[in-house]
């Protein structure tokens, strides 16, 4: 389990992370969403005991990271795919983080074989592709059994082969009933092997719900309806008791009803149509309008500021 | 954590990469292999001596000037060992593996200075004696007051420039960065200083002005170098020290990156 607490991290001015709590559970794939610059891997080196917060707390079962007795047996991590010395072979860079931690020389060999490098293993990491280092990163995640997984990007750089792996592994590992919490831009990605979904947006908490709740709120299906009887056609619809919106290309959309309704209701007034056509919002769609609306909310917050005099944007830096 | 699974894991860091073997194999080329060149000229110029110069002649000193340029090397040998964590990125493998960083990096500077003691000692008594030899019928013999001091002092000295090396990468985290800043120190700046009237009270000061008196057997004849030759590596090792606490003291504070 990994707690956050109001956990804070400034740079400067500029705020990082702000303010985050939640909780990651154990026996379930948490994924951390948000667009790239959203906070996301700071928030994972400050579990990591990495970054300093600026305020708050975030504790590992309940303890700091840095009172963790050979943490690496107790949370596992990949953050980028080359946290690694380019001229050190993939042998021996797991095996001094093995011997650092008290882990047996036997688990090198073993996590080596389970990402697939055990042919590799002697050979240095600077001939490794993108997907053969997060490989080997994410055997160093595996080396101590740990209880808890995080990885920062885990599919970056992977063939399809290996971005198949990698959804496997993790919901075989939380089937284990281990913790895992993965972070992604891409919400595809998350709909496909998350359990439970924490969203920020410009390091503030969007929202920390379960997949499918997250899918049944954004998933909105409507009907797409044309017609060069605008006026007749919104007038039947209301008479019908069905409510439809201009969607602002001079389309009308109509939710909760069906394209087939429509389309009688339109017939039976005699009213021409161009299109009539069921639309899907997509969950890439929900996550950019949820995050987008962060950006605005952002920018309008705050009293509005003089207009700079000439020069005053580049001194600050 | 336990210090020595800390210890075993730094220790196959530095073994499993290359810079370690050619940084620390060219210092022991060069300051073997130049103290031999500059003892053989010395040998030669020796009868064109003036009597001044004579009484100031220090065979072991002279079998020792190969280090003015091979501890350039251990400089190289002390920045990457730090260095290299940083610009690599391993650094934040590293500091997950063993979160509490006094033991991290103690660890990590243990493992380093005893290689580099091994090392700098072997070569400090190799430079000796084959210096030795090429200087003929003026060398100094091990057994002469002062000499075995000189000899074990300059195996001392190489170690504290490769510590000192250390700290200082520690602090400033870029190897460009911290060669960029020692390389001339040592190589031109320090020797200015303590070169030129003006700054010579000063440039006495400096690490390696200081430390380098460990391995003066025979004093010039108008020194007036206020510290002996332990003196002199004592003032050394406060400058280690001192890079050390800094080293340490910003790694504790800053972010891992």
């Amino acid at each position: 389990m990994i707690e956050l607490e109001g956990l804070t991290k400034r740079y400067g001015e500029k705020v990082a992370v702000d303010d985050l709590t939640f909780t990651v559970r154990p026996g379930i794939v948490t994924g951390f969403l948000g667009p790239n610059g959203a906070g996301k891997s700071t928030t994972m080196r400050m579990i990591l005991g990495l970054d300093h917060p600026t305020a708050g707390d975030v504790r590992i079962d309940g303890t700091h990271y840095d009172r963790l007795r050979e943490p690496l047996t107790r949370i596992g991590a990949l953050l980028e795919a080359k946290a690694m010395h380019p001229g050190r072979s993939a042998h021996n860079h797991l095996l001094c983080l093995a011997q650092s931690n008290g882990i047996p020389t036997r688990r090198v060999h073993e996590v080596l074989d389970a990402v697939g490098l055990t042919a590799v293993a002697r050979k240095k990491a600077k001939g490794f592709s993108l997907g053969m280092g997060q490989r080997l990163g994410i055997a160093a995640a595996l080396l101590g059994d740990p209880r808890i997984l995080m990885f920062d990007e885990p599919v970056n750089g992977l063939d399809p082969e290996g971005i198949h792996w990698i959804r496997t592994l993790m919901k075989s590992l939380a089937a284990q009933g281990r913790t895992v919490f993965v972070s992604s831009h891409l919400m595809s990605e998350m709909a496909l092997t998350a359990d439970h979904l924490v969203v920020i947006g410009q390091g503030r908490l969007l929202a920390d719900t379960s997949m499918a709740e997250f899918i049944e709120r954004n998933s909105r299906s409507y009907v797409r309806v044309r017609s060069p009887q605008r006026e007749e056609l919104l007038a039947t619809l209301h008479r019908a008791g069905v409510t439809a919106v201009e969607s602002g290309d001079g389309a009308l959309e109509v939710d909760g009803s069906k394209a087939e309704r429509i389309g009688e209701l339109a017939a039976g007034s005699r009213i021409v149509l161009h299109e009539l056509s069921p639309q899907q919002a997509s969950l890439e769609e929900a996550f950019m309008r949820l995050t987008a609306e962060s950006v605005e909310y952002h920018a309008h917050s705050g009293t509005p500021r003089p207009p700079q005099a000439w020069g005053e944007g580049w001194k600050k830096g | 954590m336990a210090v020595t699974q800390v210890v075993r894991s730094e220790w196959t860091k530095i073994r499993s990469v290359a810079s370690t073997v050619w940084t620390l194999s060219l210092a022991v080329v060069v300051t073997i292999a130049l103290g031999m060149l500059i003892s053989a000229l010395s040998k030669a110029e020796f009868d064109s001596l003036g009597e001044r110069e004579r009484l100031s002649f220090d065979p072991t000193f002279i079998s020792f000037a190969g280090m003015s340029l091979g501890q350039l090397a251990m400089i190289v040998f002390g920045v990457l060992v730090v260095s290299n964590e940083y610009s690599t990125g391993m650094i934040r493998a590293s500091l997950a593996a063993v979160p509490q960083r006094g033991t991290f990096l103690f660890s990590k500077l243990a493992v380093a200075t005893a290689l580099a003691l091994v090392v700098a000692m072997a070569t400090s008594f190799a430079a000796f004696f084959l210096g030795q030899v090429m200087l003929g019928e003026h060398k100094a013999s091990i057994g002469d007051p002062g000499v075995l001091r000189a000899v074990i002092g300059g195996g001392l000295y190489m170690t504290l420039i490769a510590l000192f090396s250390m700290g200082v990468a520690a602090m400033l985290r870029s190897p460009m960065l911290s060669l960029g800043i020692l390389m001339p120190f040592f190589f031109l700046i320090s020797n200015i200083l303590g070169n030129v009237d003006a700054t010579k009270k000063v440039g006495q000061f400096l690490p390696d002005q200081a430390g380098s008196k460990i391995m003066q057997v025979v004093t010039p004849v108008d020194d007036e170098t206020p510290y002996g030759p332990w003196g002199g590596l004592g003032i050394m090792a406060l400058w280690v020290i001192a890079a050390l606490i800094g080293g340490y003291v910003l790694l504790k504070r800053r972010d891992a990156q």
